[in-house]
């Protein structure tokens, strides 16, 4: 039955979460905004509370579901969870523990003996290369079997919270030459000797969360760190499938990160709403758009954009949480929330004018966290060219 | 978010019924509006002819109470949107003026009198098409359709009232048998008048406009129109907020059905259309047009249907439904232009239907009043 409402759960995980937001995370944004680099240690906090509610971002029930029933589970909890953290600041989310993307493919893909001992590490996710952005596919760093272990060359760059996590996820390949088939991950403690945290970038935004640089020069890993099979597929479907299982963790984590620019985005709104009451400008919905004053016209457009984005978001997670497959979908509300995200942050400070622009308020940050969203996991292009070739029925050589 | 609601799961999957209703729906519309939409828009056709066959559907006999004759099914705001969306996706224009007695029908159900029901909803049970609409646009710039110019003024003895003023753009204006208008009383409140024929000092014109041929809009005068006092809508105060309301669920879902059409369209084409030796849609440009297309329709249905389900389960649903009609506004146009410019010079011309559609989801902003879901 048609419901767009949230399940009752999820509209408490919300209010809980946006208390959290309010009162833990909010007092520190502009001090961590300020300080980039320097740990956020009032978040460990922050992450106690939510831990149980986020290691099921991306995993949830791996159990079949009964025919007639519907869940509303992990995926949807997560995304709510994010719209309400990420209200508070996305900085601090980002660069709180067990947040890292490397969290989700383990919890997604590793083994029950891996689940168990990561499972509960803070794990970032190392797959962006100096010469490789979204063509993942190309990546360059090295993986090579030697006796019990693999040895892993090559340099990692953007692995956010690189240099406060404690265990990585890397990205790398047995064999160039085999392609993306012969692209695996492994899980890299840190502290092993040959990575290297070799720099933290400065930012436009997320200052709270550290984005590192990190090389690898004969890291020596076990064996038993591999994520999935060491087979490389010799078939072209083998190939295709095994690519894919690396690729559908971005299924799982798009919604999430798209939940993130409604969270930002819905804090601009909020703020600039306020800002207008106090000047005695309010929406009332009682007229026409056209026929309402232009800064109002201008919040009805953001408000209504800010609301379909938030529903392709809630559909994507529905459908993750049902089974169904929903790559397009993930790529549809990340593109929708992306671009919709740092439109209205943007707006909005143009819409308060000098209030806007100052770091009095928090409005010029939440135009400079929200881009950041429109581009990891996949840029706004990379998320087009998903959906256009689902929907025109394209492979990627025709459509590239 | 933090609304009291029932506690009900987030879902999207259609019940059997609204699965079942869609294939008829769907069938109807690829078989009866799609094949004519040109012709009827060209003047080929005339709309007129066309109506009658909307009759097999039963779309104003499943609302009405079994006692009155109907089949008692109840109103539904999201079966009514999948039906609208269905019927638009066949043509915008025929889906238009196919639903307007349906939306009359259902405002007589929300806010009408027990006489009222009694007397008027039979006349939906005989399995003929009705022609019966509903008017509240008046040929003003400014209008505003909370705040309709309109004047009913109760007569000095409170015997009745007088109505005069213009309303315009209403669906099958010029047949229809009754006409539910919406004006301002004198203290300013707004009010619903049922209209049965053309009483004495109104008057019916044709319309010519930028599209919707087929939905027959025509304007309305009024010239001290006499009613009697059982013509008033309701008992009460008429709720014109939520018969606007109502009517943005319904002008959403046509948009919906409409840009469903585009994005039906511009696939196969582009993806046949050769231009510097490939496919178009091996271009990106073309292909990203394409893939927005599909994500701001997606969430243009999603934006109706939550509007829709929050009124079907009794939950405010005036803000869902405002930004609802401004959302799909916007993004039908959008839809609308790019579904031309896809076709380049060829949508252009009036052999493909896009230069239709185009025209057609322009009245998607404007509509008001109608297509109550």
């Amino acid at each position: 039955m048609i419901n767009l409402e949230l399940a009752k759960k999820h509209q408490e995980t919300f209010g809980q979460v946006m208390m959290l937001a309010e009162h833990m995370m909010r007092p520190y944004s502009r001090k961590y905004d300020k300080e980039e680099h320097t740990y956020p240690k009032e978040m460990e906090e922050v992450a106690k509370l939510i831990g149980g509610a986020r290691s099921s971002a991306t995993g949830g029930s791996r159990e079949p579901i009964p025919p007639g029933t519907v869940v509303n589970g992990g995926n949807m909890g997560a995304v709510v969870g994010l719209f309400g953290l990420c209200w508070g600041d996305v900085g601090l989310f980002l660069g709180m523990p067990g947040s890292g993307l490397g969290n989700a493919a383990i919890t997604a893909v590793g083994t029950p003996e891996q689940v168990k001992k990561y499972g509960g590490r803070y794990a970032a996710m190392c797959i962006t290369e100096p010469g490789t952005g979204s063509d993942s596919a190309n990546i360059s760093t090295t993986a090579v079997a030697d006796g019990d272990e693999w040895v892993i060359n090559g340099e990692k760059i953007y692995v956010t919270d690189g240099d406060r996590c404690d265990t990585l996820v890397v990205w790398a390949t047995l064999d160039k030459s085999l392609g993306k088939a012969a692209i695996k991950s492994f899980i890299v403690e840190k502290g092993t000797p040959g990575c290297e945290v070799t720099r933290l970038e400065h930012k436009l935004g997320i200052r709270a969360s550290d984005t590192a640089a990190i090389s690898f020069n004969d890291c020596r890993i076990p064996k038993e760190n591999i994520l999935g099979s060491a087979e490389i597929a010799t078939d072209a479907e083998g190939r295709k499938k095994a690519f894919g299982g690396v690729m559908q963790t971005f299924d799982n984590t798009r919604p999430p990160v798209a939940a993130m620019a409604i969270g930002v985005s819905r804090a601009a709104l909020d703020m600039a709403r306020d800002l207008f009451k106090q000047e005695g400008v309010e929406l009332k919905f009682d007229k026409k758009p056209v026929n309402s004053g232009a800064v109002e016209a201008q919040l009805y457009q953001m408000e209504a954009e800010w609301q379909a984005a938030r529903l392709l978001v809630l559909k994507a997670a529905w459908m993750a949480d049902n089974k169904m497959p929903n790559s397009m979908e993930a790529s549809m509300c990340k593109a929708k929330a992306g671009r919709v995200g740092n439109t209205i942050t943007l707006r909005c400070v143009a819409l308060c004018q000098s209030l806007g622009y100052s770091e009095q308020h928090l409005l010029e940050k939440f135009a400079r966290d929200s881009k950041i969203l429109d581009i990891f996991e996949g840029t706004q292009q990379i998320q087009q060219l998903i959906v256009a070739r689902r929907v025109l029925e394209k492979s990627s050589s025709e459509l590239k | 978010m933090t609304d009291s609601t029932p506690d009900l799961m987030f879902d999207l999957t259609l019940t059997d019924e609204q699965r079942m209703n869609r294939e008829t729906m769907q069938r109807f519309a690829s078989a009866e509006l799609r094949p004519l939409s040109q012709s009827v828009d060209a003047g080929v056709n005339p709309a007129r002819d066309f109506y009658p066959k909307t009759a097999e559907l039963g779309l104003t006999l499943l609302p009405i109470p079994e006692a009155l004759g109907g089949a008692g099914v109840g109103r539904s705001p999201v079966s009514n949107a999948l039906i609208f969306e269905d019927l638009a996706h066949g043509d915008m224009a025929l889906a238009l003026g196919s639903i307007s007695p349906l939306a009359f029908v259902n405002t007589l159900l929300d806010q009408g009198s027990e006489a009222q029901r009694e007397k008027f909803l039979p006349l939906f049970c005989s399995g003929e098409f009705k022609a019966v609409t509903t008017a509240l646009l008046e040929p003003r710039a400014t209008f505003e359709p909370t705040a309709p110019a309109v004047t009913a003024t109760a007569s000095k003895n409170g015997e009745g009232y007088s109505l005069s003023g213009s309303k315009c753009m209403v669906p099958l204006g010029m047949d229809a048998e009754l006409v539910l208008v919406i004006a301002r009383l004198e203290d300013g409140d707004a009010a619903a008048f049922i209209i049965e024929g053309t009483p004495p000092g109104m008057t019916r014109t044709a319309e010519g406009n930028m599209g919707l041929l087929g939905a027959q809009l025509a304007t309305l005068t009024f010239d001290k129109v006499q009613l009697p006092a059982s013509a008033r809508l309701g008992d009460s105060r008429f709720d014109l907020q939520r018969f606007i309301d109502l009517g943005h669920i319904g002008i959403c879902a046509l948009a919906v059905g409409t840009c469903q059409a585009v994005l039906d369209y511009v696939i196969p084409y582009c993806n046949e259309r050769v231009a510097f030796g490939e496919p178009i849609t091996n271009r990106q440009s073309v292909a990203f047009m394409i893939a927005d297309i599909a994500i701001e329709l997606e969430a243009m249905r999603l934006m109706t249907w939550r509007a829709a389900a929050r009124a079907e389960m009794g939950l405010d649903f005036h803000e869902y439904a405002y930004l609802a009609k401004q959302f799909c506004s916007e993004h039908a146009m959008k839809i609308g232009t790019d579904g031309v410019q896809l076709l380049g010079g060829h949508g252009f011309c009036r052999e493909h239907p896009v230069e239709l559609w185009y025209r057609n989801l322009r009245a998607i902003a404007i509509l008001d009043g109608v297509a109550s879901a």
